[in-house]
């Protein structure tokens, strides 16, 4: 706590993971496929993660529900790209800009409001009691999930990528496919974005401090609820922008997605260290890579792959690579 | 004598002690008082959902920690059994040597879990054996040469439990009984052992000091109980009464499957009776086993009713088809922990005792 630099040593997990695979997959081509696939996928992840984890460090609830956020992007990504056919279906990308990015706000806007009540109905009178907090917020889960499946029914609903997303550029030998580095890019703003707001405005510092010293920060006159309030929405919310990335990676969303993608977020934030934003980015980008390099050498143990990677990180560090809350 | 028995833990509540006592008797009598396969389906069910419930309130409502593995032991018990079957043939010994494996695995595997991530707090347990839960029930779905994959596998046991074993020429108060009434017999003292056994362990100076754990840890490490030891003691014990409950599941239903028994639903339905009978309390797993299993067995009867009588108006029938009831009962479950903390055990035990 006293020390002013930075602790690198787990920065460099996610360079040495990669180096570490590239041996093992032989050819270079595949590898940087592989790589740019994996990052694609933590990326997304860490957009789902992020929002999940400040909610843990600030107000020290673990909301299981936070898959539904998920599930719900993704489902309104569906409508409204299925109801903007004419700009999806063209190739030229800025067209299909015109369907997406309104496409990601609505569902930003739809998960952020069902944030709002979740917090209010099933959050709210459990603060503090953990036991009730975990079986409650997976309460709320099932009943979202449900509600799902009365509004869009329950069966796989198909998530095309639009048109000029499709498809691979060709680097040499390695073809790296472009929604994987839009992903990428959409990852990088969301994290720049967070990490700007947290260390360079008074909101951020608000809540910075509120993670560290919950009483502290109350004591001095701010009213850490309302505080609290926003971020659950902004979690959700980014939950939400994640579905609707998750849905177009997958090209196709069902009702369960959202308890699936939930095992994949705590793995990321058990080894990120809970309420840790950085920790959460390297969680995410560490589970992204592995689940790609062994679905590629050993596609039968890809979910242990990341199991094993938690342990791992676990004996190392305890408390995850960032431990942020000191309670 | 029957304190003993009980352990000394006795329903304190004349009306608890009354339902208890009818659930007892219909339980031993089913096959007399409820003709017919589905009713007898149900009986055998909850018998084994409150060994399982049960097994999982010692960990949830004695010692306070969350696990979504339960499940997972569920499934290792039921395997062994099918596996053991399916590769030995039907043999007592396959028996022995299946329910004998099964175990064993889900006490190396629950203390290994217990070991390595109950030093941390209960959310991080609850987050871990979620993850592992799932890894488990990939991992049986894709050996398939082994469990059969999504398939599942369909086994045959000894004679003496099979439904063509037929001990009398005529029927003994109007039933005729067969391997499968063996069976439900031979799996209510299971039960009975099992609960009692329970009830013991809660009752003993051990399940005290899980008690003290779960209302202070601090404490209890303080007056120099290893709380570590207790809580992995705790986890490994209920997984052991969770393999047992997956044995009596597939020794039943002569098939086990991932949905049958590794399902998440499943531990959906483990976590609604447990709060719903009353956290903490051995018999609010009877209880709640009993209501829940009648609820699920005929809840879906009752919605398709609904949905039918509510055909004209919009969404309402969406909400009230019989696909839709686990939304009814997630609905019930947050209610249930909102309103209902204590369960119906609690509920009634606090009545009695403010009666003078």
């Amino acid at each position: 706590m006293t020390t002013r630099h930075i602790d690198f040593k787990p920065l460099l997990l996610v360079p040495a993971l990669a180096l570490l695979a590239l041996p093992l997959i032989g050819s270079g081509s595949t590898w940087l496929t592989l790589t740019v696939a994996g990052l694609a996928m933590g990326m997304i992840i860490f957009i789902i993660a992020s929002g999940l984890t400040l909610v843990f460090g600030l107000m020290d609830v673990l909301n299981f529900g936070h898959g539904v956020f998920i599930a719900l992007g993704a489902f309104v990504a569906t409508s409204v790209l299925g109801a903007m056919g004419d700009y999806t279906g063209s190739g030229d990308i800025w067209r299909n800009l015109v369907a997406v990015v309104p496409a990601m706000i609505i569902a930003m806007l739809v998960a952020g409001a069902l944030g709002l009540a979740f917090e209010r109905f099933i959050v709210r009178p459990v603060y503090g009691q953990h036991l009730k907090q975990i079986l409650i917020t997976m309460g709320g889960m099932i009943i979202g999930e449900e509600l799902i499946k009365v509004i869009w029914g329950p069966q796989q609903i198909p998530l095309p990528l639009p048109g000029g997303m499709r498809g691979a550029w060709l680097i040499g030998d390695a073809a790296v496919e472009k929604y994987r580095v839009v992903a990428v890019i959409v990852g990088a703003v969301v994290f720049a974005a967070l990490a700007w707001t947290l260390s360079r405005t008074k909101v951020g510092l608000l809540i910075r401090a509120g993670v560290q010293d919950r009483e502290m920060v109350e004591s001095l006159g701010y009213r850490i609820r309302r505080l609290f309030v926003g971020v659950f929405v902004v979690g959700s919310a980014l939950a939400g922008l994640g579905g609707v990335m998750w849905g177009l990676y997958q090209q196709n969303v069902v009702p369960q997605m959202g308890a699936q993608v939930n095992i994949l977020i705590f793995i990321v934030i058990i080894i990120g260290g809970l309420g840790s934003t950085t920790g959460a980015l390297i969680g995410a980008l560490l589970v992204g890579l592995m689940a790609n390099y062994t679905g590629f050498l050993a596609p039968k143990v890809a979910l242990f792959s990341n199991i094993a990677l938690m342990v791992a990180v676990l004996l190392w560090r305890p408390q995850g690579v960032y431990p942020v809350a000191n309670r | 004598m029957l304190s003993r028995l009980l352990s000394h833990d006795l329903p304190r509540s004349k009306l608890l002690a009354a339902i208890l006592i009818a659930i007892v008797l219909g339980l031993a009598f089913a096959p007399f008082l409820f003709p017919g396969v589905k009713a007898l389906n149900v009986a055998a069910k909850v018998l084994i959902f409150v060994v399982l419930v049960a097994g999982f309130d010692l960990l949830l409502g004695y010692t306070g920690i969350v696990s979504f593995a339960h499940t997972m032991f569920f499934g290792i018990g039921a395997y062994g059994v099918a596996i053991a079957s399916t590769r030995m043939g039907p043999s007592w010994g396959a028996l022995a040597v299946g329910i004998g494996g099964a175990l064993v695995l889900s006490l190396l595997l629950s203390l290994a879990i217990g070991l390595f991530s109950l030093r941390v707090r209960a959310i991080f347990f609850a987050m871990i054996t979620l993850a592992v839960a799932a890894a488990f029930q990939t991992l049986a779905s894709q050996l398939s040469d082994f469990t059969g994959g999504e398939d599942g596998l369909t086994f045959k046991l000894p004679e003496l439990l099979s439904p063509s074993f037929e001990p009398f020429e005529t029927e003994v108060f109007g039933v005729l009984i067969d391997g499968k009434i063996i069976t439900y017999y031979a799996l209510f003292v299971v039960a009975v052992v099992l609960v009692l056994a329970l009830l013991r362990i809660v009752n003993s100076p051990f399940g005290r000091v899980l008690q003290a754990i779960r209302e202070n840890e601090f404490r209890a490490e303080a007056i120099g109980y290893r709380v570590v030891v207790y809580r992995t003691l705790s986890s490994v014990l209920s997984a052991l009464f969770a393999c047992a409950a997956g044995a009596m599941l597939a020794i039943w239903l002569r098939y086990n499957g991932p949905d049958t028994s590794l399902s998440f639903e499943i531990m959906m339905d483990v976590l609604l009776i447990v709060v719903i009978g009353g956290m903490g309390t051995i018999y609010g797993a009877v209880i709640g086993s009993v209501l829940f299993l009648i609820a699920q067995s005929y809840l879906q009867d009752l919605l398709r009713l609904g949905s039918e009588a509510t055909a004209g108006i919009p969404l309402l029938p969406a909400l009230l088809s019989p696909d839709r009831w686990l939304l009814w009962l997630g609905l019930l479950f947050v209610l249930s922990v909102y309103y209902f903390p204590t369960g119906v055990v609690g509920r009634l035990r606090s009545r009695a005792a403010a009666k003078p």
